[in-house]
């Protein structure tokens, strides 16, 4: 430990350590939070449904989604990434998921909330299997970290079905 | 504290720091940060605040810097006393008498 530069270079190696321990105990402190989030989905029109052009099903649809996901925020938490995903089943595919909203909470004072949005992706089948569908909604969320490991979990809301006709 | 009065002797490196201060820069380099680690994360964790945890880690870190890295006179107390060229003339290094052994010494 002589030099400027062999000094310099312990503490730095040392700091470094020091700085990854306590993020990793700030990573394992989220453990001790309680959390229960919710969240209800309501269809409120089903805008259009229709066969494409080259043969696949599409429905458009407003949903009316109301979530209190304030429960998931703790003090190292960057942003929660939350999106909604219908899920049926075909009998070419025993399970579909498709994409119909997502948003990203960055802060706890958004995340109770209530939208009334149309789907913001497409909802598109593999095939013609929509007509008379039932289909789950779920609600969707990522944590993510400011440091540490993300963690994602999900409510399932049973019990929506499509026409029986197109539209 | 000892960093207060300068150190008025030429710069080389017999008056950067003795072994005894190396020793205890090191040691007090290691407790500082371990102290600034503590306390940035009890301080922000019951603010609940990362950014705070953050910037008192830092500041401890920066205080730790300063406090152990430059060549302050209180890691001198101790200076090693190297013997003059003229006088290690006059006392020659004793020479080493080589008994019979199965190694190969180097001839030089």
């Amino acid at each position: 430990m002589h030099t400027f530069g062999y000094r310099a270079n312990a503490l730095l190696t040392f700091a470094v350590t020091a700085l990854a321990f306590i993020c990793a105990i700030a990573s394992f402190s989220d453990k001790f939070s309680n959390q229960n989030p919710s969240a209800e989905i309501q269809i409120l029109n089903i805008n259009r449904f229709k066969k494409q052009s080259h043969g696949n099903d599409e429905v458009s649809l407003t949903l009316d989604i109301s979530a209190d996901l304030q429960s998931l925020f703790t003090w190292n938490t960057k942003q929660v990434f939350v999106f909604v995903a219908a899920e049926y089943e075909t009998p070419k595919n025993s399970l579909n998921q498709v994409s119909l909203w997502d948003a990203i909470i960055p802060a706890k004072e958004h995340a109770k909330f209530r939208i009334q949005v149309s789907n913001k992706y497409r909802f598109i089948d593999q095939g013609q299997n929509l007509r008379g569908k039932e289909f789950n909604l779920t609600l969707h969320w990522h944590v993510m970290p400011k440091t540490g490991k993300m963690f994602a979990d999900k409510i399932v809301m049973p019990g929506y079905s499509l026409p029986d006709a197109y539209r | 504290m000892c960093f207060l009065a300068p150190s008025q002797r030429s710069r080389s490196s017999s008056t950067d720091m003795d072994w005894q201060g190396q020793k205890l820069a090191e040691q007090l380099m290691q407790i500082l940060l371990l102290i600034a680690a503590v306390v940035a994360f009890a301080v922000g964790y019951a603010t609940a605040s990362f950014r705070t945890m953050m910037l008192i880690y830092a500041g401890g870190v920066v205080l730790t810097t300063l406090i152990t890295i430059p060549n302050w006179p209180c890691f001198n107390r101790h200076p090693l006393k190297w013997l003059d060229p003229s006088e290690a003339e006059k006392h020659p290094k004793p020479q080493v008498v080589v008994v019979s052994s199965k190694k190969k010494s180097s001839k030089k």
